[in-house]
């Protein structure tokens, strides 16, 4: 009861919002129209914006209200126009002092090439239409409630009617659902564009954090070890020198050179630890963290449920992701107790880091949040953060598809045994509805031939043979129909699933 | 006699520097292996009077040779093992102390270089006691700070507990920290008064006291 009283709530609400489209529509068209007949090119924009404004709540909608989540569908937005060194900006010939007239010309160009501009403008003129179909229920009942007052007879079937309006608002929504997926949702081509974008940026980054990384290390080496070894090469010259005549003082450098090679072999470590400690090569993830956790001054507690290492440029980000939380949750967080908590969700690698700190963290500001996801950027990594003021701080970290790449993805993208028996049925028996008992009946019967042979329709009483041959022509062309459209549909699906890799970097 | 050893290590250079290094000093080394399945044949074979091992070995220079050393502890109760690592970790001294038997050595490599020492800790491990690299004890000192009865020691007390916790002896400290014994003596009665722990005159059950006191303290 509820259900329906809600469905019907909800197909109000939006058939009433799309009735508004039309006002929409209209100025957008006009908007539009005027840019390219005019020249006003300046009206294209704000149009643009007011559609994607429009679809975006649609979008919103759909999610909260219809179940089905729908993602934005635009290419990613251009760059940033860069300075050049010379100190203007360029769009192709032209130069401008400042970057506004590039910038705007991007936007707009980018605005203008998106397929997902023109499938939004078609789903706000198309809107007002679906619009008024949610609202019929509403209209029947309205209608019947009205009839009933004044004394109708008719008012009983009117109400008949009503009920199964109502009755079918839910499957309404959904078909209007559908219909908005359909125009609005991404595109593979859509989606592989924004998954492009955002690879790139995570390799840019990637690519900075090492460089910098190989930065610190050369610049350790340099000043630290190889300094050392200088100095105990020197050393050793020295005692060379020294050793017929003053042993005594020979001696005394031969200590000397000892204790450098040993802080020079401290360091060593501590940079290999910075490196790739030791310990996550020996013992995996789960016993790199326990070991992290008896070195830090917090009571740590850490629990891990996983069946298989996961790869190890995977484990060493995750690792030292870790690393960084406690030493955030030890520096700012002012924390007594953590948990730490590693565990595999399906082929997703999860980390939760609780403290009982006093919370505030915030990505914006700590340049140690800031450094663990880009990290984590890398492989497709997320880090979600929950620390209102007073505590706790939970942290989340969620690696996709970082565990062992199992086989049984390829056995998901088969078709299912029902679609392939609907399809064998189609090609098996389409052809006998749709030629004997349909067409041919169908001429048998135009040409008035007397031999009734094996067409069963003509067997039945006049009145009814012309809908019966016509429901096997019908039946013979839907079953060949699906035998050719499911396949197609489910090499689409599949297609869409690998046009979108998750995970590029495990392919050996 | 003289003590047997046997040696695992995968560094040519530094397996015979060991070799000859505890010839010197009068051990007799029966075997000197360079992979994880070669040590437990000799240990378990062999059975030395105690083993220098290196915790990274072939054939997947993971822990190989730490996981050795415990499975023939497993088969030989008490068996004298030193463990020789580039780095050290508490969760591998913990493994280690776990069965408490004791007769455990876990030093850095770099100990090697002073031969006196290291040869002392050789001889400690070979005759049931325990030797931990001070950074092991460092490490575990630095995560139980906040550990109140630990915090409640004097400097001098938190020297003597560091020395006692490395495995040494009431004349080895002292003839470290310039004290008297009787000074010593007097000082790990006071930890263990504060620590609340029951005093032993046994030098070897003292030190894995004082270790399972420090590694229970942090969790």
């Amino acid at each position: 009861m509820r259900r329906y009283a809600a469905a019907t709530g909800r197909s109000l609400a939006l058939g009433l919002l799309a009735l508004t489209d039309a006002v929409l529509t209209v100025t957008v068209a006009l908007m539009i129209m005027l840019s390219f007949t005019l020249g006003l090119v300046v009206l294209f924009p704000p149009g643009a914006r007011m559609l994607r404004r429009r679809t975006a709540l649609a979008r919103r909608l759909s999610g909260r209200w219809l179940g089905r989540e729908i993602g934005p569908s635009y290419l990613p937005p251009p760059p940033p126009v860069r300075r050049q060194p010379d100190g203007w900006y360029r769009h192709e010939r032209q130069l401008y002092k400042t970057p506004r007239v590039p910038e705007w010309n991007n936007r707009w160009k980018w605005m203008f090439s998106d397929p997902a501009t023109w499938r939004d403008l078609l789903w706000a003129t198309l809107n007002p239409l679906l619009g008024a179909a949610l609202l019929l229920p509403v209209i029947i009942g309205w209608y019947a409630a009205d009839t009933a007052r004044q004394g109708h007879p008719v008012a009983l079937l009117l109400g008949v009617a009503a009920v199964a309006a109502i009755a079918a608002t839910p499957w309404l929504l959904r078909f209007y659902g559908w219909w908005t997926e359909f125009l609005l949702g991404p595109t593979a081509k859509s989606m592989l564009a924004s998954r492009i974008h955002k690879l790139d940026q995570a390799r840019l980054e990637t690519a900075d954090s090492q460089a910098a990384e190989l930065r610190r290390i050369e610049r350790d080496l340099h000043d630290g070890a190889q300094a050392r070894l200088v100095a105990i090469g020197m050393t050793l010259g020295a005692v060379e020198a020294l050793v017929h005549t003053d042993p005594a003082a020979a001696k005394a450098l031969l200590a000397k050179a000892r204790e450098a090679s040993s802080t020079a072999l401290t360091e060593l470590r501590d940079l290999v630890r910075g490196i790739h400690p030791p310990v996550l090569s020996e013992r995996g993830l789960g016993d790199a963290v326990r070991a992290l956790a008896l070195d830090s001054p917090l009571k740590v507690k850490v629990t891990v449920d996983l069946k298989t290492r996961p790869e190890s440029p995977v484990e060493s980000a995750a690792y030292f992701s870790i690393s960084e939380l406690l030493t955030n949750a030890a520096r700012h967080g002012g924390a007594d107790r953590v948990w730490i908590d590693i565990s595999s969700h399906r082929k997703n690698l999860r980390i939760t880091v609780t403290d009982d700190g006093s919370g505030g963290a915030d990505p914006e500001r700590g340049s140690g949040l800031r450094g663990i996801e880009r990290r984590l950027a890398a492989f497709d990594g997320v880090l979600a953060i929950s620390s209102p003021p007073g505590g706790p701080t939970i942290v989340t970290i969620d690696l996709p598809h970082a565990l062992v790449w199992e086989e049984s993805s390829g056995t998901k993208a088969q078709m299912p045994k029902w679609k392939w028996a609907i399809v064998g049925l189609g090609w098996g028996f389409a052809w006998l509805p749709l030629f004997p008992q349909g067409i041919v009946t169908a001429i048998m019967k135009i040409i008035e031939h007397d031999e009734k042979s094996w067409f069963y329709a003509l067997y039945l009483p006049e009145p009814l043979q012309w809908p019966v041959i016509i429901f096997n022509i019908a039946l013979g062309a839907a079953m060949y129909g699906a035998a050719v459209l499911i396949p197609i549909q489910h090499s689409r699906q599949r297609w869409m699933a690998e046009a979108t890799p998750h995970r590029l970097w495990l392919h050996r | 006699m003289s003590a047997r050893v046997v040696i695992a290590e995968d560094l040519h250079l530094l397996r015979e520097g060991l070799v000859h290094l505890l010839r010197a000093h009068g051990f007799e080394v029966v075997a000197a292996v360079e992979s994880g399945p070669e040590l437990l044949k000799a240990l378990t074979g062999e059975r030395p009077d105690v083993a220098v091992v290196d915790v990274r070995l072939p054939p997947t220079f993971t822990d190989e040779g730490l996981q050795a050393a415990l499975a023939a502890r497993r088969a030989i109760p008490g068996l004298p093992v030193l463990v020789l690592s580039q780095h050290v970790e508490q969760l591998y001294a913990r493994e280690l102390l776990a069965d408490g038997s004791g007769a455990i050595g876990y030093l850095l490599k770099d100990r090697v270089f002073n031969a006196e020492q290291f040869v002392d800790a050789v001889r400690r491990v070979a005759a049931g006691g325990t030797a931990m690299d001070p950074e092991v004890i460092a490490k575990l000192l630095v995560s139980t700070a906040r550990h109140e009865p630990l915090a409640a020691l004097t400097p001098r007390e938190r020297e003597v507990l560091e020395l006692m916790a490395e495995g040494r002896s009431n004349a080895a400290i002292s003839q470290r920290l310039f004290l008297s014994e009787s000074a010593v003596g007097k000082h790990t009665a006071s930890i263990f008064g504060k620590l609340g722990l029951a005093p032993s005159d046994d030098d070897n059950r003292r030190v894995l006291a004082v270790l399972a006191y420090l590694n229970a303290a942090r969790s």
